[in-house]
This record gives C-alpha cells, structure tokens and sequence, in this order.
C-alpha cells in the first residue's frame, strides 16, 4: 500500500497550555486518508473543525500526537518547514477566496510557484495551463474585483494546483457562493478529482455537500464521533 | 527580487496620495541637501574658474595695522600709515634682488582719484591711477597704439588712455599720440601728454544711464606721488610669480621677506593674500555651511524616516489577510520580510529621487539668479540615493519584521 496522504495519530490541540484558561479544543484525533481519496470533514462551529484544519493545512503544530503529511512529519516541524509543506505539499481554497486584490488572475495562480522558487516564463506558462483546467483562460488579465464570486474561486483553485500538491485542502469552498455556483464549483472539484486522481479534504458544516464525497467525516466536540461511506456524486 | 519591486510599486500606485505624504519627509530632506549642495559647487566652482582666469595666483602685499589684543595699543596707535610705516622702494629694491628670480612681475599702482575730461561738449569720466611698468601684465591691459608707462616715466605727466576714452574725447583726431587734455582731479587740474591708447576691456558693469564708461587714465606712479603730495613708498603691491613657482610657497616667502622689516614696528605690518587663498577660505566656509545643512537635513530625513516606518506599520495592518494568504501558500517568514523591506526602500527611493530632482531643479534655479552656471554634483546625487536605501532598509526592517512575524492562523482570520 502506497504512503497515506494524511497520517494522524492522537491528535490534541491545546490553546492556552499550562495556563488557568487552559483550553483543550481536539482530545485524540485519528485520521488516515489514502492518495486519491475525497473526503469530507463537517461539523457545527465549535466542534474543532477549523483548528483541524489549520492543523491538516501545516498553519500550526499539534500540542500531541503525530502528524506525517504525504510521508512528511509536520508535528516536529520548524516554522520554515511548516511554510515549505504549504508551499510543495498543500492547495489551499479558502471560503472567502483570499486572492491577492492588486495582482490579476494569472498574478494569483503564480504566486505559490513565486514561492517555490520557479522561474517567471515557467511560472506564466503553468500559470496559463492552470486557468484554462479551471475556464479563467480569458480572465487572465482580470483583477479579482473583476470577477464574479464563482470565478473568484475557481482562479483560487487553480491557485491551490498550482505547485501540484499531493493535498486540496477546501475550507467551506461554496460558503460565500450561490447554489447554481456553488454546484458548478463542486463538479469542478469532483473533475479535478476523477480525471486528475487528486485527493481532496473539503471542510464544510453543509451536509448535503459532504455527502457527495467518497467518505463523511463528523466533528463533535474535538472529537471524531463518525465516519461514513459517502454517496459520491449525484448527478 | 523584481516580483518584489513590481509588488511594491503596484501598493505604492494603490496608495498615491499617501505615498506622496510619506514621501514628502524624504523629499524635503534629500532636495534641500542636494539644492544647497549644487549652489555651493556652481558657486565655488565659477569662482574657481573666473580667479583662475583673472589670476588667482597674484600675491597681494598690503599694510595692516598689528591687531594687538594684550596692550590695546591699537587704539592709540596711528590710525593712517605715516611715511615711516609704508613699503619703501628700497624694500622692493631688496626683494627683487634676493626673491626676484621666483617672480615675474611687482606691480605697484597708486589710486589718485576719479576725474573727469571736457571737450566741446563731450565729457569724460576717468579714474586716474599711478602705475608702474609691470602693472600691464598683472592688469592685462593690450595696447593698440603707443607705449604702456615705463619705468623711466620718473614724474613725467604723461598717460595712456582708452580707446573707448579716444573716441569720446578725440572723436576726429587722426592721431592722438602726442595730443594733451586736461583733467581734474580732486580739485587740482593735470595736464597730460597721450603716450599710448590701450583696448578698453568690457568688464560686464552697465553704466546706469547708457553713458560711456568710465575708463582709467594710466600715469607714472612717481607722478601719482608727486600729485598726492605723498612720501615715497606704497601701501600695497602686486606680485605675479614666475610660472613654475609654486605660489603658496612664494606668499609664505614674501610676506615673511617684508614682515621682517616690520618686526620692531607698533603699529603696522605687512600681510600678503591672493584670491587663492581667499577661495580656499571660501571653499572651507561653503563645507560648513553645507555641513550644516545636511545636520538640517537629517532631522528632515529621521522625520521622513519615521513616516516610512508608520505608513508601513499602517500598510501591513491592512494587508494582514494578505500576508496570512501569501504565508499559507508557502511564503517563508524572510520572504516577507523582504517583500516588505523592499516596499519601504522603493519608497524611499521614489523619494530620494524626487528629492533629488527638485534639489537639482532648485539649485540650478538658485545659481542661475545668482549669476552661476549650475554644477549638479553627481557624488552627492549617489550619496543621496544611497542615504535614501539605507534609511528604506532601516526604518522598514521593524515594520517587515513585524509582519513576517504575524501567526498565518490569525492573520487569515482577520478582518
């Protein structure tokens, strides 16, 4: 069997350590999610979800347990390695889209390559690649106010592709959009998943949404109380 | 790096009129440095030139009273030079013989007053001046015709005029050599022979109502005495060194050579200067002013330096979100730090050049209505952009630092 994408063991975050306010948020997380897998993680605010995710996304180390990211161990991490998991290992797409307001499109979708120290041609070229898998090829040249919510976040996906993660990390991806693109965004992360065998974690409280994955997983409480087979894809 | 560049000129586009506020400091600061810095320079450097083409190195000999603070003998001292106290011929005779192979020329010239020449209803004014032989070279004067005055002149009343004084006095003369006029002088009237006509060098002074100028009449300087009723002797001379000497060393020798005549006398010594001497003292005095300036000016730039830092503290606030979105796609913490550091000097920069610009601009214009070309300094243009990135690099690396700092969790949740 090949190398887990995700590898989680007794995960627990702790804010506050030592402190009165001491303030236990996960108690114990196990989570394995295997190359190519589409998994979903939802759960009420409060019940640990985005301190998961934060922790899944390398933004911060866990208090206790082990972390090991497409083989990589992240919970021993130093900050500058934390930012080169990011970089080489993980697709962020936020629910607010978070493009750089200055930059146009294609801008956006290269800076993660920026980062990863590509040269410019390079950069442009993938960059160009990226937007047409997404259908932003013609908004290229657009700033981020030019464009609609959907195209917003579809320029973030291709963004989140852009350093050919092994992990798309989607928080609430559809959370700030209507239901006509909100479905379109979903089929293009069921594509991305299908025909290009990308592993997929998407965070969301929508159910409906998660249930279209191939595997359901609850967050009550810090603590993981379910894990179900999903449906896939309903077309 | 150009990424960078790019990035910061595109937050600086996004911000102009605040980017121009926080410019201004550092604007202010380098324009008034590089302004004061190019007057100085045009200054000093014409000066330099024009002394240099008048003679800069001409050695002027002259009485002084002793400055004696210890006794106040100064203040009851002789107020005018007796006849006891004044350069005497035997003195020049002296240095002549022993320093004479080091020098080229000693002028001695005596002002006998102005005057001025009637004929028909033509006048003239004239300034009538003693000289001897060797002022021709000191004063460049070029003769069209007849003679300069010679030394073998003795007391003999006989002048060399200008053209300019030839035509307005003699306007159908064919020959003026020869010719006499009379001239009034202090109230005595001289009667004088023409020995030669010298060319009239304009001296770029208007004459205030359109008038013919007012040219020297040249007469012996034995004749001036005779005229002013003076002693023998003179309270000042010019001496041109020969060409090879080198004439610091030759004043240091000629005013020790007459002040040693001097050294039992109370009241007066001699000194002797040249312009050389006097723009070097210039020179000194314009670095302190400019000294002073830039001290000025660096409280303009710590204030402008200052600014920077506030507007980048200012500037990363708002862009947290940014900064947490860049730090999630992977930038390192030194990443940020750089982007960041680049923006403060880029705006430094911008500023410093603008500065620049203006302080060339407002320097030219300030020499030019004194009467200068205008010499921007090209050193103190690099020291000036170089300034302007030490302060970018300095007052930015607190503001970046911050910023590369910032936790990417909470920076992606602030709103």
């Amino acid at each position: 069997m090949s190398t887990p994408i995700i590898e989680m063991h007794g995960i627990v975050k702790t804010y506050f350590e030592g402190r009165p306010n001491e303030l236990e948020i996960l108690h114990g997380i196990d989570l394995v999610v295997q190359p190519g897998e589409f998994v979903s993680i939802v759960g009420e605010s409060g019940s640990g979800k985005s301190t998961l995710m934060n922790l899944i996304g390398a933004l911060d180390r866990p208090t206790r347990g082990s972390y090991r990211l497409d083989g990589v161990d992240v919970s021993g991490a130093s900050s500058r390695q934390l930012s080169d998991i990011r970089n080489r290992k993980i697709g962020f797409v936020f629910q607010n889209f978070n493009l750089i307001g200055r930059s146009n499109a294609q801008k956006n979708v290269e800076l993660p390559l920026l980062y990863a120290g590509v040269p410019p041609r390079e950069r442009a070229k993938r960059a160009k690649s990226l937007l047409e898998l997404v259908g932003m090829q013609d908004r290229a040249r657009h700033r981020p106010a030019e464009l609609s919510g959907g195209q917003k976040q579809r320029v973030a996906i291709a963004r989140a592709l852009a350093c050919d993660a092994p992990l798309l990390l989607a928080d609430e991806p559809t959370g700030a959009l209507d239901t006509a693109t909100s479905r379109s965004v979903m089929d293009l992360f069921h594509t991305l998943h299908r025909e290009q065998g990308k592993t997929i974690l998407l965070i969301t409280h929508n159910p409906q949404l998660a249930a279209e994955t191939d595997r359901v997983i609850t967050l009550i409480d810090g603590r993981i109380t379910r894990e179900e087979k999903g449906g896939g894809r309903v077309d | 790096m150009i990424d960078n560049i790019c990035l910061a000129f595109a937050s600086l586009f996004a911000n102009k009129l605040r980017a121009l506020l926080t410019m201004l400091g550092i604007i202010i600061g380098i324009g008034s440095v590089i302004g004061i810095v190019t007057v100085g320079d045009s200054l000093t450097g014409s000066l330099t030139d024009s002394m240099n083409s008048i003679g800069a190195s001409n050695i002027t000999v002259s009485l002084q009273r002793k400055s004696s603070g210890e006794d106040g003998a100064l203040m009851f001292g002789r107020s005018t030079p007796g006849s006891d106290d004044l350069i005497t011929p035997a003195m020049i005779e002296d240095y002549r013989t022993q320093l004479g192979s080091r020098v080229e020329s000693i002028a001695l010239s005596r002002q006998v007053g102005s005057g001025t020449v009637s004929s028909g209803e033509d006048s003239a004014s004239v300034t009538v001046t003693g000289v001897n032989a060797d002022c021709q070279a000191v004063d460049n004067v070029t003769m069209t015709s007849g003679r300069f005055i010679r030394d073998e002149d003795g007391e003999r009343m006989v002048a060399v005029v200008s053209d300019v004084f030839v035509e307005s006095v003699f306007p159908t003369a064919r020959e003026v050599l020869g010719q006499t006029f009379d001239v009034e002088v202090n109230g005595r009237l001289l009667r004088l022979y023409i020995a030669g006509v010298y060319e009239y060098q304009d001296d770029g002074t208007v004459s205030v109502d359109g008038s013919d100028p007012v040219t020297t009449v040249y007469i012996p300087i034995e004749a001036a005495r005779r005229v002013l009723g003076e002693s023998e002797g003179y309270q000042s001379l010019t001496v041109v060194g020969a060409s090879t000497e080198d004439s610091t060393a030759l004043l240091d020798d000629t005013e020790a050579f007459f002040a040693s005549y001097y050294t039992h006398n109370d009241s007066y010594t001699v000194a002797a200067g040249s312009l050389e001497t006097m723009l070097s003292t210039m020179a000194e005095m314009m670095s302190t002013v400019k000294l002073a300036v830039a001290a000025i000016a660096s409280i303009s730039l710590l204030v402008g330096g200052i600014g920077v830092m506030n507007i980048m503290l200012v500037s990363i606030t708002e862009r947290t979100r940014e900064i947490g979105v860049r730090k999630a796609l992977g930038a390192r913490n030194s990443a940020i730090r750089v982007q960041f550091i680049t923006e403060a000097v880029v705006i430094c920069l911008v500023g410093g050049a603008v500065g620049i610009a203006l302080g060339v601009g407002l320097g030219a214009a300030g020499a030019s209505m004194l009467g200068y070309p205008a010499r921007p300094s090209v050193a103190a243009m690099l020291l000036a952009a170089g300034f302007s990135m030490v302060i970018g690099v300095f007052f930015g690396y607190y503001p970046a630092n911050k910023a590369a700092k910032l936790d990417p969790i909470e920076a992606l949740r602030y709103e």
